[in-house]
């Protein structure tokens, strides 16, 4: 123990000596901690977020009934159940807008609610009289609470019950009676789903029929099965950050092992055993991961914070999840947090242990050492590099689902970052070949030598720019495509919701008479069902802006005059993936009534809906539901009449309007939400290549120490300090330029991967591959800057060098 | 051709031998062949007894300080230690026995580079369990780097750190100092002073001394001197 103690005092006391380091290798492992713990405090404060909205009204075990159909039904199968015993309690859901933000709507029965629901606390409260008696009462989180003001008016123009503070309420959502809720949706006498306490006496078919069908407690609510995705991209990202700032902790480990090579070699030859040894260094490494670890989930839950506004933006206008506003993170994040620092460090530190406890107490030095260690580990590099590459190559071959798409990403960046050194190493013997005068040979020759040390840091920073010409090709695309998609789509010039179904009609009849509209084009929407999927349906009045306008990836030849015979129907992309539907091809749709088979005569792109959709002509859509409301119209106006229109509109039908608004306003709001929808994206891209800055810089600073007496010899021979310097700075600028070089196939492959396997995994859609050569150009910049300045703090030092530092190397006296 | 030698002089033959080295035999694999070093070594030392190891380089005097210092293993033969055989030994063994019987200083100095004179000097005392501030105190004194304790290796000359390492040697108070080349990083003058300093702080400890030198003149300093030729060693 006591020689463990002094190894271990022994073993910080290099630190306290080289303070650069120690803090690179703190950085690093903070930093790769901060971004993954960051990440993963997001998507648990997520998943708790939706666990707690289900457990809510449900309880965290329970059981519910749910149209077979999909979407809603009706209030009587609720009393047909109870009637026949079943302790049942029903459930209405819904979305109504307040100002210009959406409140979750849950109607509730607190009288049935199952005991488990933490909702059942209303049952005590003094306000339950209240609550069940008109006006009614809402229950609110207190976040929630305090965006909502008394009377508050949803865009119906119906009032809001007085809010109250409730804790159990689920953030975003308005806990009302299921009268009220009814009524502030105008679904009268009709449920989203019934929470099954206890099965009555009789089977369920023999109460109800096959309308109703039981959801088990394990499957994963709508709102978990949605976001998996955005989720599982949020992990991926984190872990790619986490792995960049591991690179640099590898680097200082490694250095940090070579700089203390002789000490433990006098260490062992002064009587330390080689188990004290590796004792020591294990705490070592114990304690620092700690504390690095401890610092990293500290800087995770503020970067957490400051992105958390924009995750739950995301998944507010993608999926309509709602997220509280306060992060809460319980211990076991922070422990797991803890456990990845420990884990990276562990990985990193892995060699320098095993080689520390193989070493043999004396060396024998050997001429051109670091020549013939470094060919063997070029070979080794590039045998692993060729394994990931394998890995891949298997994965786009034999691999499915989002993993293996991940998988794919995985083995061709890994393969081609552990790819660059070896390619650098020939390079850079290529140019020492071609080399003709003396300082230039020395040049090519000393750049030999530098790559081992700067390895690391490049394959940091090509992940880094691969990552951000990949990321940023997908995004890039996805924006060009989708402002296409959106002028394709948005084609009428006027769109507007009605209150309810009469006023629709009346707001029709009243746009019939008016000259200026070209066209009243209805678009009546209701929800279903499809293999266990939301499916929206939606209508479609044959009309020439539709043949002329709507994007169609496949269709029949006859598609618009089919579709107008109403028995087929447009599919939307995602759709047709999840369901493996072609064109050709028919289809069972869920109706009010019985199912509806109907053949399939084109498949749409259906850009950032994570629900299924489904497009009917007008009259089918009436006759297969009829029960759906009818209150969205869209109009064709000549452009120079649409503000008249819209005055007039607004002026004569006022309160019957519940939205009324034109193309340029819808199309601004959707480029908005495509915009916050990549924010996250984005920011974490920001994040990543900051890294890899660092990184570059850590092995700059730590490698200048070790520099000086390379360049010592050079200088005495006549090159001035600076000289040397420039060589220095054109060195780091050579290397980071042909690490961008290599950055942009590696990005483009990323981001075929992301285009062409993740995003058809995760969303279902696939987007067009675009080239943006103007990125590159910036990344190419941005790496030479990075470069530049993570060179220059170094170079300065090289050129502001004493004459007696550089003497210093050749003193073994004084 | 193997010679054996002894140190131990007449009247002190009942004494029992503190080292002894028995039919030690070393080879090293080269790129041209298995190059024989010791060719089967012979001699013993008594506590408080000196002997200079003599020899060209690339005699093995180095080869055979690492084997006697437990730091590398002979390929046949064996070394004792107050009669406990080194080849028996495992690698805790052979550590403890470099820390609590054994100091050894090196030609290179091999300071720990990030720890202060004071705590180099201390350090294999401390993990031997030996650390007296009393002793530690003389040696920083008898070794003149009283006015050096707080810096750093990189900020001494080459004697300076010799000595520091010759005290680090002795500062658990061994029962066998090993040197290798002790000086030939030094400047003539310097390394006299040091070898002067290191013989009397040997006398001081009474702990038994063997050093390698290719010095004629530094040798005969030490009274007893061996010759290391062909693999053998003779006794001069």
């Amino acid at each position: 123990m006591r020689q463990t103690l002094w190894t271990l005092a022994t073993l910080l006391s290099h630190w306290r000596r080289h303070p650069a380091n120690l803090a690179t290798l703190l950085v690093g492992l903070a930093i790769a901690t901060a971004l993954w713990s960051g990440v993963q405090a997001l998507n648990d404060h997520a998943r708790k977020s939706y666990a707690s909205a289900a457990a809510a009204v449900s309880g965290a075990d329970a059981r519910a009934l749910v149209s077979t159909r999909g979407g809603l039904f009706a209030q009587d199968l609720y009393i047909k159940l109870r009637l026949a015993g079943w302790k049942v309690s029903p459930v209405l859901e819904g979305t109504v807008r307040v100002g210009d933000k959406s409140l979750r709507l849950i109607g509730v029965e607190p009288l049935t609610l199952p005991r488990g629901a933490r909702l059942v606390s209303l049952r005590e409260g003094e306000g339950i009289a209240d609550f069940l008696k008109s006006p009614g009462l809402g229950f609110a989180a207190p976040e929630t609470l305090a965006q909502l003001s008394e009377g508050a008016k949803t865009e119906r123009g119906l009032s809001l019950p007085p809010p109250r503070a409730l804790d159990a309420a689920p953030p975003g959502a308005l806990i009302v009676d299921i009268g009220v809720a009814q009524r502030l949706l105008d679904r009268p006498e009709r449920l989203s789903r019934l929470m099954l306490e206890a099965k009555g006496a009789q089977p369920l078919a023999s109460v109800v029929g096959d309308a109703l069908r039981l959801v088990e407690p394990d499957e994963d609510s709508d709102l978990e099965r949605l976001t998996g995705s955005f989720h599982l991209n949020l992990t991926a990202f984190g872990l790619l950050s986490f792995l960049v700032g591991l690179f640099i902790v590898h680097a200082s480990f490694g250095l940090a092992f070579e700089q203390r090579l002789p000490t433990i070699r006098t260490l062992r030859a002064v009587g330390v055993s080689s188990r004290a040894l590796i004792a020591a260094m294990a705490f070592e490494l114990f304690a620092l991961a700690l504390f690095a670890g401890g610092a990293g989930v500290a800087l995770g839950y503020v970067i957490a914070r400051a992105l958390l506004p924009n995750v739950a933006a995301s998944l507010d206008s993608l999926y309509g999840a709602q997220l509280p506003e306060r992060l809460t993170l319980d211990a076991g994040w922070a422990l797991s947090g803890l456990g990845m620092a420990l884990l990276g460090a562990a990985s990193a530190a892995a060699g320098g242990l095993i080689r520390t406890f193989r070493l043999p107490v004396l060396s024998v030095a050997r001429p051109q050492a670091w020549r013939e260690a470094h060919r063997r580990y070029l070979r080794r590099q590039a045998l692993v590099a060729g394994l990931a590459f394998a890995v891949a190559v298997g994965a786009l071959l034999w691999g499915g689902g989002l993993v293996g798409g991940f998988a794919l990403i995985a083995g061709g960046l890994l393969g081609a970052a552990l790819g660059l050194p070896v390619a650098l190493a020939g390079a850079l013997a290529l140019g020492e070949r071609l080399a003709k005068g003396p300082v230039t040979r020395w040049f090519w020759a000393d750049s030999r030598q530098q790559l081992p040390g700067l390895s690391l840091a490049l394959m940091a920073l090509l992940l880094a720019l691969s990552t951000n010409i990949g990321v940023g090709a997908m995004v890039e695309g996805f924006r060009v495509t989708f402002t296409r998609w959106l002028d394709d789509r948005l084609i009428a010039e006027v769109y507007f919701e009605a209150s309810d179904d009469d006023a629709g009609q009346r707001i029709e009849a009243w746009a019939a008479k008016r000259p200026e509209v070209e066209a009243i084009l209805p678009v009546f929407r209701t929800k279903t069902q499809i293999a266990n999927w939301p499916v929206e349906v939606g209508s479609l009045r044959a009309h020439e802006t539709y043949a002329e306008h709507f994007p169609l990836l496949e269709h029949d030849a006859n598609v618009w005059a089919r579709l107008a015979r109403g028995d087929a129907v447009l599919v939307s992309e995602q759709l047709a993936r999840r369901l493996k539907l072609n064109v050709g091809g028919m289809l069972d749709i869920p109706t009010e009534g019985e199912n509806w088979s109907a053949a399939i005569v084109g498949i749409y792109p259906d850009y950032g809906n994570p629900n299924g959709q489904l497009r009917v002509d007008i009259d089918a859509f009436e006759r297969h539901w009829p029960r759906a409301p009818r209150v969205n119209f869209s109009l064709r106006v000549a452009p120079a009449n649409v503000t008249g229109l819209i005055r007039d509109l607004r002026a004569e039908m006022g309160p019957r309007l519940v939205r009324l608004v034109d193309q340029a306003f819808v199309k601004n709001l959707s480029l908005k939400i495509f915009e916050r929808t990549f924010a996250v994206t984005a920011a974490l891209n920001t994040l990543t290549l900051i890294v890899s800055a660092i990184a570059l810089l850590a092995s700059l600073l730590t490698l200048s120490a070790l520099r000086l007496a390379q360049l010592a010899p050079a200088w005495a021979m006549g090159v001035t300090r600076k000289r040397l310097a420039a060589l220095e700075l054109s060195r780091i600028i050579l290397f980071a330029a042909a690490t961008a070089l290599f950055a942009v196939p590696l990005g483009l492959f990323m981001a075929w991967c992301l285009v062409a396997v993740v995003n058809v995994e995760a969303f279902g859609w696939r987007l067009p591959f675009h080239l943006f050569p103007g990125q590159w150009a910036r990344v190419f910049a941005i790496a030479l800057l990075t470069a530049f300045l993570a060179a220059l703090a170094p170079v300065l030092r090289l050129a502001r060098a004493a004459p007696a530092d550089l003497l210093k190397v050749f003193a073994n006296e004084s | 051709m193997n010679q054996s030698a002894t140190t131990t002089p007449s009247h002190e033959r009942a004494r029992k031998p503190l080292l002894r080295v028995v039919g030690v035999k070393k080879n090293y694999a080269t790129p041209q062949g298995v190059l024989e070093i010791l060719r089967g070594v012979d001699f013993s030392l008594e506590a408080g007894a000196s002997l200079a190891l003599m020899g060209e380089s690339g005699s093995g005097k180095s080869t055979l300080l690492h084997l006697v210092g437990a730091l590398d293993q002979a390929d046949a033969g064996d070394i004792f230690l107050d009669d406990m055989s080194l080849a028996t030994l495992g690698e805790a063994a052979r550590a403890a026995l470099r820390r609590e019987t054994l100091g050894i200083v090196f030609q290179q100095f091999n300071l720990i580079p990030s720890l202060t004179v004071a705590d180099n000097l201390a350090f294999q005392a401390r993990i031997a369990g030996r650390c007296d501030p009393d002793w530690q105190g003389e040696l920083t004194r008898r070794l003149g780097l009283a006015e050096l304790v707080a810096r750093y290796p990189e900020q001494l000359s080459g004697g300076q750190q010799q000595r520091v390492a010759v005290g680090r040697a002795l500062a658990s108070r061994p029962r066998l100092l090993l040197a290798d080349e002790p000086t030939g990083n030094l400047d003539e003058a310097t390394g006299e002073a040091v070898l002067t300093l290191a013989l009397e702080l040997v006398a001081t400890t009474g702990c038994a001394f063997l050093m390698a030198t290719h010095s004629a003149r530094l040798a005969a300093r030490i009274g007893r001197r061996a010759l290391l030729s062909g693999g053998g060693l003779t006794l001069l």
